[in-house]
């Protein structure tokens, strides 16, 4: 904040070198919550369009980063939220309810794709400190940062979607196996 | 042990109180693949997070040409619009003008016209001043007989 004044302005390279690190970050962000390629594509490009737009006021790497990840995380939530708001369903929740399509079948065969099923039903924050830690590997006070909360409550909410996996994984363990 | 190890870094993994470090090596230690019967259920987990980690971004990247060229756009139209009207006006001047010419000629011309009209009227009271007086002519011979 305080350094940013006399800054010059990034030109494009300078621009691509502090945000090429962290598009793929962006993008896996967006997949978690978005769920489908194509949608999280979309957001990254805009998210990336914002950031270049507003480039002028980006001159601490460390914080761009952050700056960055959050306004994934708000732009994808408003996605949601508008998409719920009219009514639209995702296309992966239209076919939980009915009996076990080819594509699920398929996945509950790849194991590792069980979790990816397993956390897109959980609640969008704990979606949110499952993919910044144990994928991302940020540290508390930066996943804090990005989400607008207390390191401690971090803690909290990250050991409660371990939980919450663990728990739906043995579930469906249990059933794999017997 | 090694795995008598891991099983207690899981254990804390899930009161979410390892380090990232010691995340890494849960993970690290599923990858090898020889996992301990007891801890094979965690698997799927440790392996989806770092399946997870590879995806890549593989959209475009904003370019700044998109902008310039906008930019280029705009100085484009306003150095039309600004020679549109700069033009018309231009136009409408030497209109003016040659109306301006136009009614002159037709000033000037209106006035020989009635000048000449004028000039006429003026011979033509002449001539019935002269016309009086022939007319007091023949009086004065008609009255003196």
């Amino acid at each position: 904040m305080v350094t940013i004044a006399n800054q010059p302005e990034m030109n494009q390279s300078e621009f691509l070198q502090a945000v090429m690190p962290v598009k793929d970050k962006l993008y896996r962000l967006a997949k978690r919550l978005l769920v489908s390629k194509e949608e999280a594509e979309d957001a990254t490009q805009e998210v990336l369009m914002k950031l270049w737009a507003g480039k002028k006021n980006m001159s601490n790497y460390r914080s761009v980063e952050a700056f960055a990840m959050t306004m994934t995380k708000n732009f994808c939530l408003d996605r949601l939220k508008s998409k719920s708001a009219g009514n639209l369903k995702l296309v992966h929740t239209n076919y939980t309810d009915s009996s076990p399509s080819l594509q699920q079948q398929v996945e509950a065969r790849d194991s590792a794709g069980w979790v990816s099923r397993i956390m897109e039903e959980l609640p969008e924050q704990q979606k949110l400190v499952l993919q910044l830690r144990d994928v991302e590997e940020y540290e508390f006070e930066e996943i804090g940062e990005m989400l607008g909360m207390n390191p401690t409550a971090v803690r909290v909410a990250l050991s409660r979607a371990r939980k919450a996996v663990r728990e739906k994984l043995l579930e469906k363990h249990s059933y794999g196996i017997g | 042990m090694e795995s008598d190890k891991i099983k207690k870094l899981i254990d804390s993994y899930f009161e979410a109180e390892t380090t990232i470090a010691e995340e890494q090596e849960i993970r690290e230690y599923f990858r090898k693949g020889e996992v301990a019967p007891e801890l094979q259920k965690y698997g799927p987990m440790f392996d989806h997070f770092a399946q997870a980690k590879e995806e890549t971004y593989t959209g475009s990247m904003p370019r700044r040409s998109r902008k310039k060229i906008y930019s280029w756009l705009s100085v484009a139209a306003v150095i039309g619009l600004g020679l549109g009207l700069f033009l018309e006006n231009r136009y409408s001047e030497q209109q003016q003008e040659q109306e301006q010419e136009q009614a002159e000629y037709a000033y000037q011309q209106t006035r020989k016209a009635l000048q000449l009209l004028a000039s006429n009227l003026e011979r033509g009271t002449e001539k019935v001043a002269y016309l009086q007086e022939f007319e007091i002519a023949t009086e004065k011979i008609y009255n003196n007989p």
